[in-house]
């Protein structure tokens, strides 16, 4: 990567392998079981949480010098509960369609611990730039798994891929269902999710032995 | 020394003069955006009720409104009256669109009577259509939806909505596949009483072939959002049928 560092490059691709804040920190698993269950939902949350994420590292940076130790946390709420609403309020105005398929996942971003997360351990202690760039890639690490997680629930659990009936039409009994394939009831049910969620965290560090704690 | 910012005095102005910023800003937003956000909502109303009558953007699989750009035009050539009726008194009025259905459900609790009960007739290919609007509770939140039908309560089409209903399960009310179900449903028994429509689990008529059973399939995985439309409807719409048995006396 010739525009970024090998440091800055590295802020952003870390996330999304052997640091990723799902599969490793083990944050923001509450919205991963919550919407996953279509990989369009799952689309449209990884992006709103790095649009929120991105700016509220480069905001909360900004003002690390500032900030009050003692009140920090309740800063970062703030900061983080005013752009959510900004973003929700400006959607309702300009792209009310959009906003209509959002609906309950923008509020959700507020209480996604990553967020809260990569306030207090990056941005308070790194320059705009840098907490942009991981805002980005940690962002970018949850959605990777989010859209992973949402792809197998949605196929298996649906049989359908951002709604295209990929398998066949279950009540028409055509394409695999002609063969006796049922969907699975199971998989659109958040429990589904921790299991998809526990499986890519099995294959992951079964190939990479440095992941596995003692 | 201690810090700057470690100060309790600092902590509190920081506190104060952060509240104040932000809470100017999100006010200065909320009131800058207000007039665009009603107005977006009073259109996706029109949409709503156009999709009642029947009038949609559909394609083979999935619901698709009237465009935003063309709502007025379309709502003003199809609904033909607006209608309000309280305590079995009709009037017209023509902003009756805009009365909130959540809001006359709760103020009348006590009394049925004070309830305004908005009822949208238009004209489609010669025959009199009547929309209405309904309210109701899901599994997580509020659903609702506009329900057409001719004078004999037999649905011609219907559009359900949700606040938060599980994506992938109660949400799918949405859907064309179970709204189109509704359409041809008879909401009246043989005698011409109320009865209303069971979203039915086990109703063994998934390509609903029986429309006068007063039953559609029911969603798997989304019993609870299912049964919040059964009672919608049933507690909603019972609420006209004096309307439209008064419409046959005539």
């Amino acid at each position: 990567m010739g525009l970024l560092s090998k440091k800055d490059s590295k802020l952003i691709l870390d996330p999304l392998t052997d640091n990723n804040p799902i599969t490793i920190q083990v944050l923001g698993i509450c919205s991963a079981l919550a919407i996953t269950a279509q990989l369009k939902a799952s689309i449209v949350m990884a992006l709103s949480v790095m649009a929120v994420l991105a700016v509220g590292n480069v905001v909360i940076s900004l003002m690390r010098n500032i900030i009050p130790s003692k009140i920090r946390i309740i800063t970062q709420l703030v900061v983080v509960a005013a752009l959510v609403i900004i973003v929700d309020q400006i959607l309702k105005a300009f792209s009310y369609e959009l906003s209509k398929t959002l609906s309950v996942f923008v509020g959700l971003i507020i209480t996604n611990c990553i967020i809260m997360g990569r306030f207090e351990a990056f941005a308070l202690a790194n320059g705009p730039w840098k907490s942009f760039l991981d805002g980005i890639g940690n962002a970018a690490g949850y959605g990777l798994i989010l859209v992973i997680v949402g792809f197998f629930r949605e196929l298996l659990g649906s049989g359908t891929l951002l709604g295209f009936k990929v398998l066949g039409d279950p009540i028409e009994k055509t394409g695999l269902y002609a063969l006796g394939y049922e969907n699975n009831g199971f998989m659109l049910l958040s429990p589904m999710a921790l299991i998809v969620l526990g499986i890519i965290i099995w294959i992951q560090r079964s190939r990479n032995k440095a992941l596995i704690e003692d | 020394m201690e810090n700057r910012t470690d100060k309790n005095s600092y902590t509190i102005i920081f506190a104060i003069v952060m509240v104040l910023v932000v809470g100017s800003v999100l006010a200065y937003a909320a009131s800058s955006l207000k007039g665009k956000i009603s107005e977006n909502q009073r259109i996706e109303k029109q949409q709503n009720i156009l999709y009642a009558f029947g009038i949609n953007e559909n394609d083979e699989t999935s619901a698709n409104f009237v465009a935003a750009d063309k709502v007025a035009g379309e709502f003003s050539k199809y609904v033909t009256k607006q209608l309000v009726i309280q305590d079995g008194n009709v009037t017209e009025d023509d902003q009756a669109y805009l009365i909130d259905v959540k809001k006359e459900k709760s103020n009348s609790k006590s009394d049925e009577s004070k309830r305004r009960l908005p009822l949208f007739v238009g004209e489609i290919d010669g025959k009199t259509m009547y929309v209405v609007p309904i309210y109701g509770k899901g599994l997580w939140d509020a659903i609702w939806g506009y329900v057409g039908m001719d004078e004999n309560m037999v649905i011609q089409g219907a559009y359900f909505d949700h606040k938060g209903e599980t994506p992938g399960l109660g949400a799918n009310i949405k859907e064309r596949y179970f709204m189109d179900d509704f359409i041809g449903e008879h909401l009246l028994d043989e005698s011409g009483e109320f009865v209303g429509i069971t979203v039915a689990k086990g109703n063994a008529d998934p390509t609903n072939q029986r429309k006068t059973d007063n039953a559609v399939d029911a969603l798997a995985g989304a019993t609870i959002t299912g049964d919040g439309v059964t009672a919608m409807i049933r507690s909603d719409l019972k609420l006209y049928a004096p309307y439209f048995k008064s419409l046959k006396n005539n």
